[in-house]
């Protein structure tokens, strides 16, 4: 049936594999993603929302780089809030709600559409390894099909373990099979593998809910979106999600169950995530809290079918029953599915390059929870990258690897390759150093260009970028140009009791006072005519504020980034011998000799490699 | 740099003295040895030794006996550098000790750089950077009050307290990190009553120790003071009567021109440096009048001024000493001007201390010991000692006063958001920048100039 030869083959078509396959196909690798279900591809198998804080800045980054998750967030948006909008706008995060069967089908729609792009429904179980170089992968019907590269993310689908209190199943999902024969592939050439655990709540008919007795949680006014591209349009209408909180009594009733609780009886053994936790973690972790919050999210614009964040659970499905029908608002609840948490199989990350390929396997690419990541926004962005290598790779072109202070992609990876992750990694602001400069306003002015001389980024992309920085700079040499008297400035700056202006100054200078923002600069007959004459858009009026406003902290950033970035000019020889470092502890020794970082400034974020053990290093490169 | 060698260096000041200590570190320190000591107990082996023990014998090479000395053995890591360490103390003439050193690096040591004993002690983590930093410092301490500031350096006093400020911002950094990436959900704020209480406190250290550093550098290089007068008023007798009462240490530094001696003395343990000039007398001759410049640029360097007048000649000079006394009043006011008529011992003192009502006027003999200790107790007075005598931190090094400032900016501006209820993400770009320059003192921030140039400030031996 597969007598050619692949450039790439991706396993898996979650939110890594579809973006992988995508990536892929469109820089010209002949591509084939293979699923166990294809009806099935990109499911948001947890909360029906793409972005959020830190994760919201990724999903623009994959749009400026020419993926498709922006694209399709934004098709299928219910609800769009750009969250911590009263924050500087490093914190800004954009994040919709998603129609989780409408997110599928237009992702399936866009893969389609895709040239180069083969599809193909079996369950992968095996390897074909020659050599440590990847040749192919064999299915579970016997079939070899073979590539120059391959792309694993098998997400929670390897030796997948569903757990609902006492009771396990296998499953790479609720109602799907586990996948296997690719961890013990893996583990007999040579790989490290772990287990995590993850969860999520009940699925509930919205029907049965009392929604008065909730608070209304409504998008954004005036709607954003994802995308830079004109392709998608902002929501013009949208769905409420609601919000209603747990209680004593619940989480008493909830205790009643622990005794059957896999978290608690020792049946689960691996990891989950700190950062979200069961219900039951919850009220354990933190006894002395009366309630929590929950967040009552619809699953699409015509579905009944409802998504209870904030509840995510593995108690026995009687408990979650009885505790969620003593919550506000849910005392008639009728439940579409019990929660569960699942164990799968991961790799620990420290065994890739910065490419995602594996340090032992050429040509074989990691991307998703196979890397102990969460979320599909970790998921897509390295599958993106994943797939952008693999191609380059069999088109013998230099990798594409994002710094840290270029992207929170960049971050992600290089915490996962450096670091590891002892629990399912979720990105955050504070991981990046650089938080100030990694914007979501500004993805398409770091990344586009990028992106598009790997040609990933189509030319109007690169074209709406560039006309946007152009009437940026414009705008903010206007503010620095134009002069304003203080008998016109005064009353405005009188009214944020701002100091007034004793004589004319530059607009830029009353610009950056504090509290004064464009609607008050618009008040201005010259500015408002600028605007007007320029047909300058919101996102250029955007781009410009934050420029003026944080250009302080922009810079501040950015020298610190060239402060610590010279250690990333040190390189570390590819043959160093770690062991002559007697005096750097062992532990340090060990990860350095594992995790064998390229340049002195990986080496610093390594845990356990102290800075005194930097200065030593230091002092072997003969600095 | 190579570290896996052996290196060999003088460890006591260079010149002949009655003993002399050669220092040598590495891996193979004592194993190089055992071939060219011979024990005066028969067949002792060096290596088969305990460490922190002494050993009498000869060094030898070949047939021919070199010395009889004392080595010492230190094995890895318990010892200073933190590697196998042999310490031999010989006799001190300079022929000897080059002999010796000489020998070993013959046959597989290597002259230590300067400061490669202690950089040693750092790679090995015996030291933390600014531990290392002190070393210098104790070399080169001559009196009570900067050796004190220095071991108290050593011992990781000033790191501790930076480390402890590092730690509590860190702490507080994190919980507004927490606040802005779960702003979504439910979790608990920082404080900002807190947080303004801590941010005021690390200010009121990190002013007391840029103050501290004033201090710190004059008990580092004594403190200056000058002393005017005219030739043969008796400022050499008055510095002589200093100076065998003390029986200090005493060096002539002889100064750019003939004209600027220095004499460093110690009174109860804080360093005095006297800088004789030539008076200020009103003049036509040029050679002089540039005297007079130079004074007075002696003067604006000095923290105390002595100005010295022959009591026995008041009478006819009183009219002179008055407008030169005014003279340095008026173009120093602010500085402490200890006024000495000398030879009172020879002089009706009534008509001095009528005429010159003064606040420090001494009346003194240096020739019959009349009044120095006075001289003295006024000097001390002058010293704010405070800090050292409540045995607080003090700030000697210029890096880590640069640092200081420089976080002391940053956390004003943190103040200064939170003041404005500035955003916790910008607020956060502030507390880093203060966190970099606390962890450039306690060596948690890397770069490679930080190494090169406390390193090159060592003496080789260290």
């Amino acid at each position: 049936m597969f007598d050619r030869e692949y450039d790439v083959i991706v396993v898996g078509a979650g939110h890594a594999g579809s973006e992988a396959a995508a990536a892929a196909a469109n820089m010209g690798a002949s591509t084939l993603l293979v699923t166990m279900n294809l009806q099935n591809i990109a499911q948001m198998s947890c909360n029906p929302a793409m972005g959020g804080i830190a994760k919201g800045q990724i999903v623009r980054e994959i749009d400026a780089l020419g993926g498709y998750s922006g694209i399709v967030t934004d098709r299928t948006a219910i609800q769009f809030k750009m969250l911590n909008k009263s924050k500087g706008p490093a914190m800004w995060s954009p994040r919709a709600q998603s129609d989780r069967m409408r997110f599928a089908e237009e992702w399936r729609m866009m893969l389609e559409q895709t040239p180069n792009l083969d599809f193909y429904q079996e369950m992968v179980s095996g390897l074909i390894v020659e050599n440590n170089e990847i040749k192919g992968v064999k299915t579970s019907l016997g079939l070899s099909i073979y590539a120059k590269s391959v792309v694993l993310t098998n997400g929670t689908f390897l030796n997948g373990l569903i757990h609902i209190g006492e009771k396990q199943m296998g499953g790479g999902r609720a109602g799907e099979r586990a996948a296997t024969g690719i961890t013990a592939d893996l583990v007999e050439l040579g790989f490290e593998a772990g287990r995590m655990k993850t969860g999520t709540p009940p699925r509930v008919d919205g029907r049965s809910l009392d929604y008065s007795k909730m608070t209304v949680q409504p998008g954004d006014a005036i709607p954003e979106k994802f995308s830079y591209s004109d392709v998608t349009k902002p929501l013009t209408h949208q769905r409420d999600c609601h919000m209603t909180y747990t209680s004593e009594k619940v989480h008493d009733l909830l205790r009643t169950g622990f005794d059957r609780s896999p978290m608690f009886n020792g049946a689960i053994k691996s990891t989950g995530p700190r950062y979200c936790p069961s219900i039951e973690d919850k009220i354990n972790r933190f006894a002395d809290k009366d309630r929590h919050q929950m967040f009552i999210e619809p699953e699409g614009w015509n579905t009944v079918e409802v998504y209870v964040n904030g509840f995510s659970t593995s108690l026995p499905e009687d408990v979650q029953f009885k505790a969620l029908r003593s919550v506000v608002g849910f005392e008639q609840v009728k439940f579409f599915r019990p929660g569960y948490a699942i164990e799968y199989d991961y790799f620990p990350p420290t065994q890739l390059k910065h490419t995602l390929e594996t340090k032992l396997v050429s040509g074989l690419y990691f991307a998703g929870q196979i890397n102990g990541t969460t979320g599909y926004e970790e998921a897509g962005s390295q599958g993106l990258m994943a797939g952008i290598n693999a191609a380059l790779k069999v088109q013998g072109r230099n990798p594409f690897i994002l710094k840290r202070n270029e992207a929170y992609i960049g971050v992600l990876i290089d915490d996962l390759i450096t670091k590891g992750t002892e629990e399912p990694y979720r990105m955050f602001t504070s991981r990046a150093e650089y938080r100030t400069l990694l914007r979501q306003d500004n993805a398409d002015i770091r990344l586009t260009p990028l992106g598009y001389e790997i040609g990933l980024a189509k030319e109007d992309r690169m074209n709406r970028m560039i006309e946007k920085q152009q009437k940026s700079d414009a705008f903010i040499n206007f503010f620095k140009e134009t002069s304003i008297k203080p008998e016109d400035a005064n009353p405005m700056l009188e009214e944020l009791a701002s100091s007034e202006m004793k004589q004319s100054d530059k607009m830029y200078k009353v610009f950056s006072r504090p509290k004064v923002t464009m609607d008050h600069m618009k008040q201005f007959a010259e500015v408002s005519d600028y605007i007007s004459e320029n047909n300058l858009d919101t996102e250029v009026l955007e781009q410009t504020e934050i420029q003026i406003k944080y250009s302080g902290y922009i810079e501040k950033e950015k020298n610190n980034a060239d402060k610590l970035n010279r250690l990333e000019d040190i390189r570390i020889p590819e043959n160093f011998n770690f062991d002559k470092l007697t005096s750097v502890s062992f532990e340090a020794r060990e990860k350095l000799k594992k995790i064998r970082p390229t340049t002195l400034s990986q080496a610093s974020r390594i845990s356990g490699v102290s800075p005194s053990d930097i200065s030593i290093m230091l002092v072997y490169m003969g600095r | 740099m190579i570290l896996q060698d052996t290196i060999i260096a003088l460890a006591s000041p260079s010149g002949a003295g009655a003993i002399a200590v050669i220092r040598i570190s590495g891996t193979d320190a004592i194993t190089l040895c055992d071939p060219f000591f011979s024990s005066v107990k028969k067949n002792k082996q060096l290596a088969q030794q305990k460490s922190h023990t002494i050993h009498l014998g000869h060094i030898v090479d070949g047939k021919r006996v070199i010395d009889q000395v004392l080595v010492s053995i230190f094995k890895g890591p318990n010892s200073y550098t933190g590697e196998n360490v042999v310490e031999i103390s010989c006799h001190g003439s300079t022929y000897i000790q080059q002999e010796i050193i000489q020998l070993f690096l013959r046959n597989g040591c290597r002259m230590a750089e300067a400061g490669e004993f202690t950089l040693r002690a750092f790679i090995n983590g015996k030291l933390d950077l600014s531990q290392a930093e002190a070393v210098a410092d104790l070399i080169s301490s001559d009196n009570e009050a900067s050796h004190q500031i220095a071991m108290q350096q050593m011992r990781g006093g000033f790191s501790n307290e930076i480390q402890h400020l590092r730690d509590e911002l860190l702490n507080f950094a994190s919980l507004i990190e927490l606040e802005l990436d779960f702003a979504e959900e439910d979790v608990e704020f920082a404080d900002r009553s807190q947080f303004e209480a801590l941010v005021d406190r690390i200010q009121t250290v990190l002013k007391r120790l840029i103050d501290s550093f004033a201090v710190g550098n004059v008990i580092k290089n004594g403190i200056p003071v000058a002393i005017v007068g005219a030739p043969n008023v008796g400022k050499s007798t008055l510095l002589n009567a200093l100076l065998n009462e003390e029986r200090a240490i005493v060096s002539d530094i002889a100064g750019t021109t003939r004209d600027t001696i220095e004499d460093e003395l110690v009174i109860q343990g804080i360093g005095f440096r006297f800088i004789d000039t030539a008076g200020i007398r009103e003049t036509e001759d040029v050679v002089e009048s540039i005297g007079i410049k130079k004074t007075f640029e002696k003067i604006g360097q000095a923290q105390v001024v002595i100005y010295l007048f022959d009591a026995s000649h008041f009478e006819e000079n009183s009219q002179l000493i008055t407008v030169e006394i005014e003279k340095i009043k008026n173009q120093f006011p602010q500085k402490p001007l200890v006024i000495i008529a000398n030879k009172i011992d020879k002089s009706n003192t009534e008509k001095i201390q009528t005429e010159l009502s003064y606040e420090h006027l001494l009346l003194l003999s240096a020739k019959e010991n009349i009044g120095v200790e006075d001289l003295k107790d006024k000097l001390l007075q002058f010293v704010n000692t405070g800090a050292l005598r409540n045995n607080e931190t003090i700030v000697t090094n210029s890096r880590h006063y640069d640092s200081l400032l420089k976080a002391l900016e940053e956390i004003e501006k943190v103040q200064l958001g939170l003041n404005d209820g500035l955003s916790g993400d910008l607020l956060a770009i502030d507390i880093r920048q203060a966190l970099y320059y606390f962890g450039e003192i306690t060596g948690e921030v890397t770069t490679d100039d930080l190494l090169g140039n406390i390193f090159a400030n060592f003496c080789i031996g260290k």
